[in-house]
């Protein structure tokens, strides 16, 4: 499916990924430099890049986080070649102190997207966030996409759109949008020569946004971009992106944006309400179109407004409605100050269907009256399934040892968490072990200030986890602080060889570039150890051997202890078919479940996948479907009914 | 292109993370794509991938793109890798005309709880559906070898009990383009093998 990202082939409709568009947006566009950090649910972007990097001419990079992502794109722009820089909402916080300043200066010759998608409902994150709002406070343009050909077209549009103002544009997607394949339409792919990168070395006193990229003097630079930001505006209001559907005057005009305008045009269709409502798409979102907006506002007495988390354009609308002074007008809002819609969580047509039946008063029955009451009985038969571990996941071993070797130091020690598979462990994957869990690096960051608390009588043993990826991210001057500041904690970065929460990307320690050519292994250990922190290696399916590691450190109780925990991520391993260890299986007559001591250990707290309980006999199963053979359990299985042995 | 009984006509894929329901739901939608019709697949992705529920929504239409996810009580098919997670499924999005096809190979959820009485999960399957056909497709995968040719097996399944406007022809050049080889012989082994179990239960 890679190569369709490259075909050249205007005209031919394709399916893909909303993600796969941007990248092919980006690619029509004819970028020379994509770079990100990977964060679901836009992970899959810079791949589908890099799979046609050479063909293309394009350099593309997994940098160690947003930032520096944004930073490596931005000079590229400077030199005047197209450049993309992705992330997730997180990710756009990490990247901001550059961004705030990124719009200052400009960004030169090269037009520069930012892709940021944020995850309504938060299925991909630990947060939900309105992105939209910081283009708001920091003055930056700003579009998004309604589906994935959409997402094509507003992508490779927003490079001329950036180069016509001198400003980086942020394309907005949700995960609905980043996840969703749809139809696309492919464009023309560029041809000829790339043009030659060059910063300009003379000083162009007449346009000096062009020849210099410091935001000083700032109350200029400041200025400057507000009157850059009025040119914005004006294109804006005729961009192709925002349209109109419906009647001349409408008895409710929704204005609705994103992914949020498929489920409004959904909703009306369903409700057969063409004719009475009119549906204001808006893509194009600021500067905010005013006069487009104006327009529409003059033709209705009610508007309701569909947008998923905050209030976006619903207080940007009003405001400026208040602004013009049309309030004599009387017009109703609905929305999220009216309470048909909440400020959080992902939306769809039903709640759409809901709010217009509500304003119309009109009545819709969508469901079977005696079909839904059924379903309701029946539905309590359907158990929870909560997000879980892999079977053979190595988190699950480290984190079987962190809980013994707490349980056996014995001063209520407890984990500072991080991002990551392994933000599991504040539940039952990770046995509830991690306590605090905020954004990539935090676990060390914390487990710092933790480390100080001693003078105030603080006696709990600390230990910060860190993924691999997570630790070059942003972990490594946190433990640089610790070491330099004699903070006291242990250190235990789970190197499992790769990102593997967003799909295995490699990371500084792979030895892999995003284009899977070989790369300098930047060395992990040998880092830790230049912090001069005491460091260890450790493979946590030595289960024994780990445990008594973590304890050993925990009780050193000064400085800062680092044990690596080094073992492949077992979704990695499949893919380079790395063959199971075991052949495990369990013996009935020797596992008395209920009776034994452990009251079914294995399932009720282990709960690795690839276990079971069969409830009729009384016993632990192994479901051959899942298991694949890392041989744990065997080892905490406290009579010995599960038993591995070595597959030849 | 095939006539829809229904604008659009709702396919919903059923299942636990990591069954395969995200290849699945692609190969339907690439096939649709092909012969003509605007489609819509919105997956689960993510954390939900670790052993969770996912479900992915096919919209097809023939003139139109759709929003992403289907609406409440509106799924045509449900097609279902897992049984309790197809009920899940038919409890937000079926209705008395939903056709079901689906594995009644259970996948246990995690922390020790307990997995319902199958047969009682079988009997609300068919009693939430117009028409339910269990497709032992995890036995039949482990026969093959591997537990994972299951989602092809299933795709076979659902292209043999002809609900899609789709020729299960349609299919082949899609698994062309995706297995090679070996990999390929073996992939068409299961997705005929899916097939047949419908038609010949």
């Amino acid at each position: 499916m890679a190569s369709v990202i490259a075909a050249d082939n205007p005209g031919a409709a394709v399916l893909l990924m909303g993600n796969e568009a941007v990248a092919r947006g980006a690619i029509e566009a004819g970028i020379g430099v994509a770079s990100a950090y990977p964060g679901s649910p836009t992970s899959e972007i810079l791949p589908a890049i890099a799979d046609v990097s050479g063909e293309r001419d394009i350099y593309v990079e997994w940098s160690t986080n947003e930032k520096v992502a944004l930073e490596v794109a931005a000079a590229s722009s400077f030199a005047g070649i197209r450049s993309l820089a992705v992330m997730k909402q997180n990710g756009l916080n990490v990247a901001l102190d550059f961004l705030v300043n990124l719009n200052m200066t400009g960004i030169g010759e090269g037009g520069m997207v930012v892709f940021v998608s944020d995850d309504p409902g938060a299925m991909t994150s630990g947060n939900e966030q309105d992105s939209r709002m910081a283009a708001k406070w920091f003055d930056n343009p700003l579009l998004e996409p309604e589906n994935a050909h959409e997402a094509k077209e507003m992508v490779a549009w927003a490079f001329e759109f950036s180069e016509s103002v001198n400003l980086p544009v942020i394309v907005r997607g949700v995960t609905r949008l980043c996840y969703t394949r749809g139809n696309v339409v492919l464009g023309d792919l560029p041809a000829g020569m790339r043009k030659k990168a060059r910063f300009s070395d003379v000083w162009d006193m007449y346009n000096p946004t062009k020849s210099k990229f410091t935001a000083t003097p700032s109350p200029v630079a400041h200025r400057l971009l507000h009157e850059k930001f009025e040119k914005a505006r004006e294109i804006l209001e005729n961009a192709p992106f925002n349209r109109y559907s419906g009647p001349d005057n409408p008895e409710l005009l929704i204005i609705a944006t994103g992914v949020s305008a498929a489920y409004s045009a959904e909703a009306v269709d369903v409700l057969h309400l063409k004719e009475r409502v009119g549906l204001l798409k808006m893509g194009a979102l600021w500067p905010l179109p005013k006069k487009t907006i104006l327009q529409w506002l003059s033709r209705t007495k009610n508007v309701l407004f569909v947008e998923e988390m905050d209030a976006f354009m619903e207080g940007s609308v009003m405001e400026l409605w208040a602004g013009a002074g049309l309030h004599d007008g009387g017009i109703r809002f609905h929305g999220k100050c009216s309470g048909h819609f909440p400020p959080c969580n992902e939306q769809g047509a039903d709640l759409v269907i809901k709010a217009l039946t509500d304003i119309l008063k009109i009545e819709h029955q969508l469901i079977d009256a005696d079909y839904k009451r059924e379903a309701a009985e029946y539905m309590r038969l359907v158990p929870n399934r909560p997000i879980n571990m892999c079977a053979g996941c190595p988190h699950r071993a480290t984190y079987w040892a962190i809980k013994n070797a707490i349980a056996l130091d014995g001063r209520n020690g407890f984990v500072c968490g991080d991002i990551g598979c392994y933000a599991m462990g504040f539940g039952p994957p990770g046995f509830f072990q991690a306590r605090t869990m905020h954004a990539m690096g935090s676990g060390t960051g914390v487990a710092n200030g933790f480390g100080h608390l001693g003078r105030f009588g603080f006696d709990q043993p600390v230990i910060a986890l860190s993924g691999d990826s997570t630790f070059y991210h942003a972990a490594l001057p946190a433990l640089v602080n610790a070491v330099y500041n004699r903070s006291n904690f242990t250190l235990l970065i789970l190197d499992n060889g790769a990102t593997a929460m967003t799909g295995f990307q490699p990371h500084p320690g792979t030895g892999v570039l995003a284009t899977g050519e070989p790369a300098p292994v930047v060395d992990m250990e040998a880092l830790c150890r230049a912090t001069g922190a005491e460091v260890m290696v450790c493979d946590p399916f030595n289960l024994t051997e780990t445990t008594q590691a973590i304890l050993t450190m925990m009780k050193k109780n000064a400085g800062v202890r680092v044990i690596i925990m080094r073992h492949l991520c077992q979704l990695v391993k499949v893919k380079r078919k790395i063959a199971p260890r075991y052949s495990m299986r369990v013996e009935p007559e020797k596992c008395i479940g209920e009776s034994c001591g452990c009251d079914r250990l294995c399932t009720r707290v282990f709960g690795c996948p690839g276990l079971m309980w069969d409830s009729r006999a009384g016993k632990a199963m192994i479901d051959e479907a899942i298991c694949v053979g890392c041989g744990l359990c065997a080892d905490v299985c406290p009579a010995g009914a599960i038993r591995k042995e070595e597959v030849h | 292109m095939r006539s829809l009984t229904k604008e659009p006509f709702n396919l919903i894929v059923a299942g636990v993370g990591g069954q395969g329901n995200v290849l699945l739901s692609a190969f339907v939608g690439l096939a649709l794509v092909n012969e003509g019709f605007t489609v819509t697949v919105a997956d689960t992705f993510g954390v939900s991938q670790r052993g969770g529920s996912v479900t992915s929504h096919i919209k097809i239409s023939k003139k139109a793109s759709y929003s992403s996810v289907t609406l409440e009580g509106k799924a045509d098919v449900v097609l279902g890798m897992e049984p309790v997670e197809t009920l899940r499924a038919l409890g937000e999005f079926g209705n008395p005309q939903v056709v079901v096809i689906v594995n009644p190979r259970p996948v246990h959820p995690a922390g020790g709880i307990p997995y319902p009485d199958l047969d009682l999960v079988k009997q609300a399957i068919s009693g939430l559906s117009a028409r339910a056909s269990f497709i032992n497709a995890t036995d039949e995968a482990l026969k093959m070898g591997d537990p994972l040719f299951a989602n092809i097996i299933l795709l076979g399944a659902l292209m043999g009990a002809d609900v899609l406007p789709l020729e299960s022809g349609a299919m082949l050049p899609i698994l062309q383009e995706r297995f090679s080889g070996a990999m390929y012989d073996k992939n068409i082994e299961a997705f005929n093998r899916g097939i047949d179990l419908c038609r010949n239960p």
